[in-house]
């Protein structure tokens, strides 16, 4: 085969002195710097790029730029394997390696193409309806059949090789766009002083500079727009982004925009992130996108070989490539015959072109009569033929038929502006007869459009558009400019019309090329009531492929229109949302993946704990250690069971650093905690503790802790680690919102303090080591009691509580000293067999104790629920109260805190199986309750759990099915107290 | 978005927690009266109105105030945030 047989000889913005080579779907071609994917395959003579997504569908080329719907491809391969990636967009580079997609066993041969067989399965709604019964098909055929039958690329399945950067910049002016509109607008602005921003979506500014045979004061569009950008470049106030998509608008002037900084090369180079995700933060914006062609709904208007008329000259001027060598073109605007004139150039064989309007500017039919093509005034497009196109079917005014044997059909339906950005904070698009497109109404006071983004089609015009736009955009920002005389443009005709649909569109005429909806689908929606545009998008999936409609939107809104004798302006247009273009995961990403998704928290003695052996668990951000697992111990029970029993039997340390921390200060601090608490605290005495239980207004447990209080106006609130922030806000809230007369000052310390729980019957002899100075008799620090004391020059705070059930302290130092204080406790331990232990044996001695924790404050639970009913006091208002009283929340059937024992004294009971009355069926009716924390007790050696159970304090004794369908068989269970070990607490009063 | 904290200055709308209408007031709920009613619609009833709208915004990531904010439900526009502890926006 001839290399390249579509390039042409001369001309284009390619480099020919260099080739570069690739292959798609393993086949060899070779290309030039400046080249697309796209374009290079047309080069080589490639027509067919991919199969549809429902229909599969024998797709080619459409567009020439990001709002490609149909020349979707996976490119690279490997890890590095992007699905759905444009080939229209995709700059050529040596070694490229992309493949087709949705198509099985081959691009040619696609078995699945059987599904066009089925159409009228797929039509509108089809989700909705053809498999509404039965319903539990859905699971196991219909999904998976049309998974496998319906979609686009595959995921590589891997991890991202590449990584992403995130950068912030400002600016007084972002121009999005640095086609003519765009430079003028950024060249006025930057040398009015302001700081600008120029971002533009292609390698090289230009827009359409780059692919219409214009020029700007005598010189050629593509040198016009070099010097400009060069001259930008010099300014110092000016930035220039290329290869930057805006992709979104936000409000207070926020833009996301992405830089595909590495996606031209073969895999970043050293240090280089794949791509750049920027916020842009502008006071003033300038939307200078220009405008999208719009295709034309006809019958086989999605057979390769149909490309919009744009496209054609893009890839002729721009790319110097003939997509076809025999060429008809079908427009509704003076644009096509822009085309015709550029194919004729390009030595297209040119065979008509079909105007569906009466009349046409002689200068622009002038030439195409010359080269001896035919002009059909008044005709319509009926139907194309062939995959690839081999057969154009038009029709004249008279109704005469006329069949062309072409292999390129350039459709050219008109422009619609592109004002995505401006409608992303709700500014809908206004229809607008003249130009017969929705533009930029009333816009917001930030943002203005520029050239064909205002439906300025001419150059002459958009090149005066933009000028306007930016003397507007200066003003609003104080500056003033007095701009030089614009470069002289050739203002070229411009007309338009707006032709929906041609010929009968009884088969498949597609409005949306990506999602397979056809001219039949938007008037099945309509017939079915779908009249709205939102709906139409909805019912019929119009628009809402990757490609968010860019191409197919209006035409749906036209034939809607139509179809309910509404004009375009009463239909309106859809809301386009954020992103303009696909933008992957991993830039949103950026650096925030694997460890460094998010910020971890590690407690003063973490690097101790981890030297020991210790396994770390996730409590919110925080590492907390699990077990420390010693040398020969294989199994984390092994672990715990030797923590708890060492505990019990001598004595135990724990790092509850995490522990939420809140200092009070103030007069009200008594008065505030009676209210944020059910029980009373405004009589607690100063060095004294206690246990209080905290609501939501709504009358469930919000969380529960302890307050100590160190002094008549100074008081010391911990929270559980899971609600320390909630907590803060509440107080917060509390004492700033709801009673902001109270003298009371809160600041959260949970990362001032390290704390340690000293527990177990050896606890107070090795604190007496420890700290010879402190008195540690019961006279002195009885159970529930509280010292203030110095440890080595510095604060410490002492405690008498206990969450394991023995005789325990918790002795606080600030948290810089914590390290030191666990060293000292170690060296003077070893005297009386200290061991650490973890979340995991606290857990068990917790559960041994029936304390309920954060498996039990679970949002759905009351005090009463929880067995702490009685501590509420009757004597005082507190958040919670009156709605905790609400019949459905004191209902004795709810589920209640109990303790369960496996019946056979060994099988284990697990947290998240359900509770049934023996004999019951296994159904939701039956459901009795719940298991919330299982361990297996070394203390008394049998597995044991809480639960909560619909009469549960009745039902002490009763035996239950622990109903656990998903791990295990049935186990049979003892009803019992929840506390199981020391329920009248002699040993930690001991 | 962005919030005008009378005590940092204009932050980020990140640095924020949402909790919402800053209209209910908590009724006075003396031990004496059966006010569940009042309650209720004090924890579940919400206007949602289009346009102006005042409600709580709690600097987490900042002072840790919570603020009254005025903001237009419609445009996202903020006309302005006092402390909530300062009483009712005028």
């Amino acid at each position: 085969m001839t290399t390249q047989p579509f390039r042409i000889a001369n001309g284009g913005l390619i480099d020919r002195s260099r080739t570069l080579s690739f292959t798609f779907d393993g086949k060899a071609y070779v290309g030039h710097p400046g080249d697309t994917l796209a374009s290079a395959l047309l080069a080589n003579g490639v027509r067919l790029f991919g199969r549809s997504f429902k229909y599969h569908r024998p797709r080619g080329v459409l567009t020439a730029g990001s709002e490609e719907p149909n020349a979707l491809v996976t490119l690279r391969d490997g890890a590095r394997a992007e699905p759905n990636t444009r080939a229209t967009s995709i700059e050529l580079y040596d070694g490229l390696i992309a493949t087709s997609q949705n198509r099985w066993p081959s691009l040619a041969f696609d078995l699945m193409a059987v599904n066009q067989l089925f159409a009228p399965l797929f039509v509108a709604g089809f989700y909705y309806k053809t498999f509404m019964w039965p319903a539990k098909a859905w699971e196991w055929l219909y999904e998976p059949v049309i998974r496998r039958a319906a979609g686009l690329g595959a995921l590589s399945g891997a991890e991202d090789p590449d990584h992403y950067d995130h950068a912030h910049a400002f600016c007084d002016l972002l121009v999005v766009g640095a086609g003519p509109a765009g430079l003028i607008a950024a060249l006025d602005a930057g040398r009015a002083g302001l700081r600008v921003v120029l971002a533009d979506e292609n390698p090289q500014p230009g827009g359409r500079l780059l692919c219409d045979r214009v020029s700007l004061g005598g010189v050629a569009g593509p040198d016009w727009a070099a010097a400009a950008v060069a001259e930008l470049a010099a300014m110092a106030n000016v930035r220039v982004l290329t290869r930057t998509t805006v992709f979104g608008r936000f409000d207070d002037g926020e833009h996301g925009a992405i830089e595909q900084v590495a996606d031209h090369l073969p895999v970043p180079l050293p240090g280089q992130p794949r791509q750049r995700m920027w916020k842009i933060v502008a006071r003033q914006t300038i939307l200078a996108t220009g405008a999208t062609e719009r295709p034309i709904v006809f019958d086989g208007n999605d057979r390769p070989g149909v490309m919009l008329a744009s496209a054609v000259s893009t890839y002729c001027n721009r790319h110097g490539v003939a997509p076809g060598r025999r060429a008809v073109v079908v427009t509704a605007g003076d644009s096509g015959w822009e085309t015709a004139a550029d194919l004729i150039a390009a030595g297209v064989t040119l065979l008509a072109v079909i105007d569906t309007r009466n009349v046409v500017p002689d200068a622009l039919a002038a030439p195409v009569r010359a080269a001896g093509a035919g002009v059909i005034m008044g005709g319509q497009i009926v139907a194309a033929k062939g995959s690839p196109l081999s057969r154009v079917i038009a029709r004249d005014a008279a109704g005469a038929s006329h069949t062309f044997s072409a292999d390129l059909l350039a459709v050219a339906g008109g422009w619609n502006p592109q004002v995505a950005l401006a409608a992303h904070l709700g500014h809908k698009p206004v229809w607008r007869q003249d130009i017969a497109a929705y533009a930029l109404g009333a816009g917001p006071a930030d943002l203005r459009a520029a050239g064909a983004a205002d439906g300025v089609f001419g150059l002459a015009g958009t090149l005066a558009s933009a000028r306007a736009a930016a003397m507007d955009a200066i003003a609003a920002l104080g500056g003033s400019a007095a701009p030089a005389a614009l470069p002289q443009a050739d203002e070229t005709p411009h007309g338009v019309s707006a032709v929906w649909a041609s010929g009968p569109c009884s088969g498949k005429a597609f409005v949306d090329f990506q999602h397979d909806v056809t001219a039949g689908d938007v008037t099945l929606a309509v017939q079915e009531g779908f009249t709205s545009v939102e709906h139409l998008k909805r019912y019929t999936t119009l628009g809402m492929a990757t490609d968010q409609g860019r191409v197919s939107q209006v035409n749906g809104h036209g034939l809607l229109a139509a179809a309910t004798g509404r004009a375009l302006s009463e239909t309106g247009t859809i809301r386009a949302r954020p992103p303009v273009v696909p933008v992957a995961i991993g830039a949103f990403g950026g650096h925030h993946r694997g460890r460094r998704f998010r910020a971890e928290r590690h407690t003063a003695s973490h690097g101790w704990a981890a030297a020991r052996g210790a396994v770390f668990v996730d409590a919110g951000q925080w590492k907390r250690a699990q077990w420390y697992a010693l040398p020969g111990e294989t199994h984390w029970r092994q672990s715990v069971d030797r923590e708890v029993s060492a505990t019990r039997g001598n004595v135990g340390i724990c790092d509850v650093s995490t522990l939420g921390k809140i200092e009070l200060i103030g007069a009200d601090v008594g008065t505030l905690l009676d209210r944020l608490y059910i029980n009373g605290f405004a009589a607690l005495p100063v060095g004294k503790a206690r246990y209080g239980v905290m609501l939501r207004e709504d009358g469930l447990v919000m969380d529960d802790g302890t307050v100590t209080r160190f002094g008549p106006d100074r008081w010391f609130m911990t929270t559980t680690t899971a609600n320390a922030a909630r907590v803060m806000q509440h107080v917060d809230f509390a004492r700033q919102v709801l009673w902001p007369e109270m003298d009371v000052a809160a600041v959260s310390v949970t990362e001032q303090w390290a704390t340690y729980s000293i527990a177990g019957p050896r606890s107070r002899d090795l604190l007496a080591a420890a700290l010879p100075d402190a008195d540690l008799s019961n006279a002195a620090l009885p159970y529930m009691g509280a010292v203030g004391l110095r440890w080595r020059g510095a604060a410490a705070r002492l405690y008498r509580l206990s969450f394991s059930g023995e005789l325990a302290y918790e002795l606080s130092v600030p948290a810089h000293r914590g390290q030191a204080l666990l060293d000292h406790l170690f060296a003077v331990g070893a005297d009386y067999h200290l061991v650490p232990y973890g979340t995991e044996a606290l857990g068990v001695m917790r559960i041994e104790k029936g304390h309920p924790a954060g498996n039990e404050l679970n949002g759905w639970t009351t005090a009463t629920d929880l067995g702490l009913g009685r501590m509420a006091s009757k004597k005082k208002d507190f958040i919670g109260r009156i709605m905790a009283e609400r019949p459905a929340l004191i209902d004795p059937a709810r589920p209640r805190l109990v303790g369960l024992r496996p019946a056979d004294g060994a099988s284990p009971v697990r947290a998240g199986a359900h509770l049934l009355r023996p004999g019951a069926a296994a159904v939701a009716a039956n459901d009795e309750g719940y298991v919330s924390s299982a361990c297996y007790s070394p203390t008394l050696g049998m597995p044991i759990a809480l639960a909560l159970l619909a009469h549960g304090a009745d039902r002490h004794g009763e035996e239950i099915v622990v109903h656990d369908p998903v791990r295990g068989a049935d186990v049979r269970a003892l009803v019992c107290d929840p506390v199981f070990f020391d329920p009248d607490g002699e040993r930690l009063r001991g | 978005m962005r919030i005008p904290c009378p005590y940092c200055g204009s932050r980020d709308s990140r640095e924020f927690v949402y909790r919402g209408d800053a209209a209910p007031v908590r009724p006075a709920s003396d031990l004496a009266s059966d006010n569940a009613d009042a309650m209720f619609d004090y924890l579940y009833l919400r206007d949602n109105p289009a346009g102006q709208f005042e409600d709580l915004w709690y600097h987490a990531q900042g002072c840790r105030n919570w603020l009254r904010v005025t903001r237009d439900t419609i445009t996202h526009d903020i006309a302005g945030a006092v402390l909530a502890r300062s009483g009712r926006a005028a």
